[in-house]
């Protein structure tokens, strides 16, 4: 990325590339996608992030053009392409299944698309060569699917869509038919690629990693209605709903009523017994009004002693502890029964933990660590 | 020692029902006819000890095999027998294919009884069946009485005892064979491979002859095989649907045996036939052997 920070979300002035007007899609009764607006401008890496039968898959095959909306209208660069059948759209696919020609080497199903355009011949063999290259592909063109490995044939997959120079380039779970370490390396090179060919992606998936990480914007789906349409870190740290923030990673939820106590800071009364918890929220809340404090393990401090100058620290008792390597996380149990997640890296290698099951201990987190979301 | 005998089994098989028979009839095939019971000489006569095998073997000669390069009624029938085979096989394949490809196309629920009806033809008797073509194809028969009661035509049309007949009745008896194998090529193939081409710039024609036509071919070669192979030496199609006019080697074979009582003659047609089978099966078993190492 350069210096200035790409972003033509948040220009008014910027055309988006693909837009959604109202999209209703229906299959008999059942409504995959529910009357959903969206923007997508040009270069962007964008994500179709949400559990299966979201309607994600359904968002990219009415792009690819192998489904309709039932209503509304999409537009791909001010025209409209509802009807129009996939082979007259500048948008290729990447299949989940990969969908390699089997009785084709690996050249010829990178060459396939570009045939379909009768374009001449050593312009056709130098695209080829050039897309082998992109992927690193050159020693296997003459191989055919079934003699390479599942890393190779989602390059071969990647190189045949992208061989035909489409406007946008949708990614139907690209990478998940890789082991997690391939998947990773993986991820980074289909960024790399996007940056290098300028080419929009739309990936579809259901891993809020992958998407977090190779994404410039994600959307959280569910049930046919886009939930958040934002940058990774915005989804992440400032979640408009608890469906968000419970999707994307781990997450403490404390429900309670909230009464305001000074300029955007909120007090909110949980459980009984327990002192009030005080949280800032940009988004106003009334007086007794219910709602959930969001609050991200990470963000919670665990300590033996309640530190002194802490807004917000409960008691309570370790349950569980997770030891993930680089990470700890730990299960404290407070005495309503509430269990709060509290996570510590591992900085220093093989120090004694500090804590143990059943240990007291104190959990503490600042006044902005949490995010307060309405019931 | 437990794996010998398995492989045994397969063995015996063949040996006790193909090889034991095929030598018999390649011995009959160089023997000559006689009026005797069986009706060809020399016979083995074990009591007569090794003289006796000497004997039998100076007996059996070639006679036969140059016999059928004389009379051209042979070689006339084995030409015809290839063509009618050659055709009805094309046929059953332009016939076959739509079939398969509707029934892989179809929902899912809707498959095994397609497959049912494609099977359930074997219930009834092969030869009932081919006579009942005989009652649909005569001239009295129910096709002329339709087409006359329609006004399409106003004489009824002559098509048992042709040629026209054998086809029909060739590509109706073996089109489960066709059927069969190149449904099983469509059905395991990968919908998302059409998209993909259409995706990539394809008409749905297009995609159908670069992507579904080449992915069927393994199931377009065995069904051909399997239509092509028993369609060769069929006998009872054309002696009921084709008439006296129909030259096909299986009718031949049979008159010699049957009618003329010459079993060297007719013997020696078969080994000829076996012969110009044996390359169309080794062919199909290639194309088989192929497949499978494909899929691995």
């Amino acid at each position: 990325m350069n210096s200035t920070k790409f972003a033509p979300w948040a220009d008014p002035e910027a055309k988006p590339l693909i837009r959604f007007q109202n999209v209703t899609k229906r299959f008999g009764t059942f409504t995959a996608i529910d009357n959903l607006s969206l923007d997508i401008y040009e270069r962007e890496f964008f994500a179709l992030l949400g559990p299966s039968g979201c309607g994600k898959t359904t968002m990219m095959r009415m792009l690819g053009g192998f489904e309709n909306p039932t209503e509304g209208r999409i537009e791909l660069a001010g025209k409209d392409i509802s009807g129009v059948p996939p082979n007259k759209r500048a948008v290729n696919m990447m299949f989940q299944s990969y969908a390699l020609f089997p009785h084709l080497t690996v050249w010829d199903n990178i060459a396939f698309g570009l045939r379909r355009d009768s374009k001449p011949k050593p312009e056709i063999e130098a695209r080829v060569a050039e897309m082998l290259k992109l992927t690193r592909l050159e020693k296997f063109a003459k191989r055919k699917p079934h003699q390479i490995s599942g890393g190779q044939r989602q390059r071969v997959a990647l190189a045949r869509s992208l061989a035909k120079a489409p406007k946008l380039l949708l990614l139907d779970e690209p990478l998940g038919a890789l082991d997690k370490k391939l998947r990773q390396d993986t991820q980074f090179e289909l960024m790399d690629i996007q940056e290098k060919t300028g080419t929009t992606f739309v990936i579809v998936t259901h891993d809020q990693e992958e998407a977090m990480t190779v994404a410039s914007r994600v959307a959280v789906m569910d049930e046919g209605r886009l939930m958040q349409v934002a940058t990774p870190d915005r989804i992440y740290e400032s979640p408009n709903s608890i469906y968000v923030a419970d999707f994307i990673g781990e997450v403490n939820i404390i429900e309670g009523t909230a009464t305001p106590d000074g300029e955007e800071t909120y007090r909110i009364d949980w459980a009984d017994g327990q002192e009030p918890i005080r949280a800032t929220s940009a988004r106003s809340f009334a007086t007794g009004e219910k709602c959930a404090l969001a609050i991200r393990p990470e963000k919670v401090t665990i300590s033996a002693d309640r530190p002194a100058e802490a807004v917000n620290a409960v008691q309570g008792k370790v349950l569980d502890i997770a030891y993930l390597g680089n990470i700890s996380t730990y299960h404290v149990e407070l005495p309503s029964g509430t269990v709060i997640k509290a996570q510590t890296a591992n900085t220093r290698r093989i120090s004694r933990r500090s804590f143990t099951w059943d240990d007291p201990v104190w959990l503490s987190w600042t006044v902005t660590g949490g995010v307060l979301l309405a019931e | 020692m437990r794996r010998f005998f398995l492989i045994a089994v397969p063995y015996l098989w063949l040996l006790a029902l193909f090889l034991v028979p095929f030598i018999i009839v390649l011995k009959i095939s160089l023997s000559d006819t006689a009026l005797a019971i069986p009706p060809y000489t020399p016979t083995l006569d074990f009591s007569a000890g090794w003289q006796g095998i000497k004997e039998f073997l100076t007996g059996l000669d070639l006679e036969n095999f140059v016999w059928l390069t004389e009379d051209d009624l042979y070689w006339k029938a084995y030409l015809s027998s290839l063509m009618i085979a050659l055709i009805s096989t094309a046929l059953t394949l332009l016939v076959g294919y739509p079939i398969a490809y509707g029934m892989a196309r179809a929902p899912e629920e809707w498959r095994a009884t397609l497959m049912m009806l494609i099977i359930l033809p074997f219930w009834t008797s092969f030869l009932i069946r081919v006579y009942a073509w005989i009652g649909i194809l005569s001239q009295e028969g129910v096709l002329n009485q339709f087409l006359l009661w329609t006004g399409l035509i106003d004489q009824p049309l002559i098509i048992l005892n042709t040629k026209i007949a054998v086809y029909i009745g060739i590509v109706y008896t073996y089109l489960p064979f066709m059927i069969l194998p190149i449904y099983a090529a469509l059905d395991r193939l990968d919908e998302s491979l059409i998209e993909a081409a259409e995706d990539l710039g394809c008409s749905r024609l297009s995609a159908f002859w670069l992507v579904t036509i080449p992915l069927s071919r393994n199931g377009i070669v065995a069904g051909c095989f399997l239509v092509f192979i028993p369609a060769l030496g069929e006998f009872v199609i054309p002696s009921l649907l084709g008439g006296s006019g129909t030259l096909m080697i299986g009718k031949v074979l049979w008159e010699e045996f049957f009618s003329n009582r010459d079993w060297p003659v007719a013997s020696a047609v078969a080994i000829v036939l076996l012969a110009i089978l044996v390359i169309p099966i080794v062919l199909f078993q290639r194309n088989q052997q192929k497949q499978a190492e494909a899929e691995q």
